[in-house]
């Protein structure tokens, strides 16, 4: 096993231009076209199907969020152990992580939908999410005129830095994953049993 | 006398707010009146997956959304305050460009649009049906709890570093205690606002 901080590939360490290399910019492109194309044909562009999962009713966000992680985990570990790919680990810094969650699904219900979700809803003509992506850039702005003292404080809370479940509970990875992806799983076909959409 | 009628008023209101909760508590709304995915959540789900392995071999990044809005947000501070924007501790770090993130996002933007097209889902609504049933017919009611939604939720995000994307799929995936503990938040906080707004 690989460990994330020796990653395989170095990305840039020069200061990145303002406009990235067209090929680069092409695979974001389709893969963004894929994304959306996704999002909509799932129906998590759809505000009842979202504040749904919120209202504990509609559990289509969840089957899909729960089947994208089985899928991509056991994907993205495999080509990570034969060194293909990179790992892309945020820190854990409890604090940031706890508020910052709960502010995120406080503005979610309010919204009715997430950042990428808002997107698809836009394009599915759902213009409501133009209201809510204007605050997205806003309160963008905000957290950016706060991130230095904010960098200081709260983010300081509880730093755990990059830090993997597998390597929390001392399991090697490979384990872990086989484990969880079967766990996942059992916890789906339950899901599909009791859920009624 | 006008301070009278004023409190008689509030008061009435308030009288009247316990019973306009319990009808609409009656009525019940309930998500599932409303229309459903085209396709299997499974399928979805998977695909968003395999899209995950070609997005970490082809271009050595994450699905992300939410860093796409903080661009535009630098974009259009360097417009207004250059000098300004370029000394926020995040833009040092984050300076905003058009990049992956950028384009990905846009693109999600016409993915949405072609799959509702040719899927016979485009709605062209400014309100959404279960929205209006709650809530009735102001635009400016929506704009107004959107725009305060999606603040709390972008400042959420940059604290939590990331999103239902980033953190809720990408990083979840890769088995990130950051990100198991973003996305649980994430259901406590949704669930807990969501409950109040069209429950009680």
């Amino acid at each position: 096993m690989i460990d994330p901080a020796k990653a395989v590939k170095k990305s840039a360490e020069k200061p990145a231009p303002p406009v990235a290399a067209a090929n680069k910019l092409v695979a974001g492109v389709i893969f963004g076209l894929a994304f959306g194309f996704l999002l909509q044909k799932g129906g998590v562009g759809k505000f009842n199907i979202l504040i749904g999962q919120l209202l504990l009713q509609d559990w289509t966000v969840v089957k899909i969020m729960l089947t994208a992680i089985i899928v991509g985990m056991i994907g993205v570990f495999t080509l990570h152990h034969f060194a293909k790919v990179n790992l892309h680990i945020k820190p854990t810094r409890i604090g940031s992580n706890i508020i910052g969650g709960l502010l995120f699904g406080a503005g979610f219900a309010l919204m009715g939908y997430c950042p990428g979700t808002a997107a698809a809803a836009l394009g599915q003509g759902s213009w409501d999410a133009l209201f809510g992506m204007t605050g997205l850039v806003a309160g963008s702005w905000i957290f950016a005129e706060f991130s230095a003292s904010l960098k200081k404080t709260l983010e300081k809370w509880g730093d755990f830095g990059k830090v993997l479940l597998p390597d929390l509970l001392h399991v090697p990875r490979g384990v872990f994953v086989v484990i969880f992806a079967a766990l996942l799983t059992v916890g789906l076909f339950v899901l599909e049993r009791v859920s009624s959409r | 006398m006008r301070m009278r009628g004023k409190a008689s008023c509030l008061i009435g209101g308030l009288a009247l707010l316990p019973m306009r909760t319990a009808v609409a508590a009656e009525q019940g709304v309930n998500a599932l009146n409303y229309p459903g995915p085209a396709w299997s959540p499974y399928v979805v789900g998977a695909g968003i997956g395999v899209l995950s392995w070609l997005t970490f071999y082809f271009s050595d990044k994450p699905i992300g959304a939410s860093s796409f809005y903080a661009q535009v947000s630098g974009f259009i501070g360097k417009l207004f305050a250059k000098r300004h924007t370029e000394s926020l501790a995040y833009f040092k770090e984050n300076p905003p460009r058009v990049g992956w993130e950028f384009v990905f996002v846009i693109s999600t933007i016409v993915g949405g649009a072609i799959a509702a097209i040719t899927g016979g889902e485009f709605v062209n609504e400014w309100l959404p049906p279960m929205w209006e049933a709650r809530f009735g017919d102001s635009i400016a009611l929506r704009a107004g709890v959107a725009f305060g939604g999606g603040i709390l939720m972008a400042f959420g995000a940059r604290l939590a570093g990331g999103c239902t994307s980033g953190h809720g799929i990408s990083g979840t995936m890769q088995l990130n205690v950051a990100s198991w503990i973003a996305v649980i938040c994430f259901f406590i906080g949704g669930i807990a606002v969501a409950m109040t707004l069209f429950k009680i």
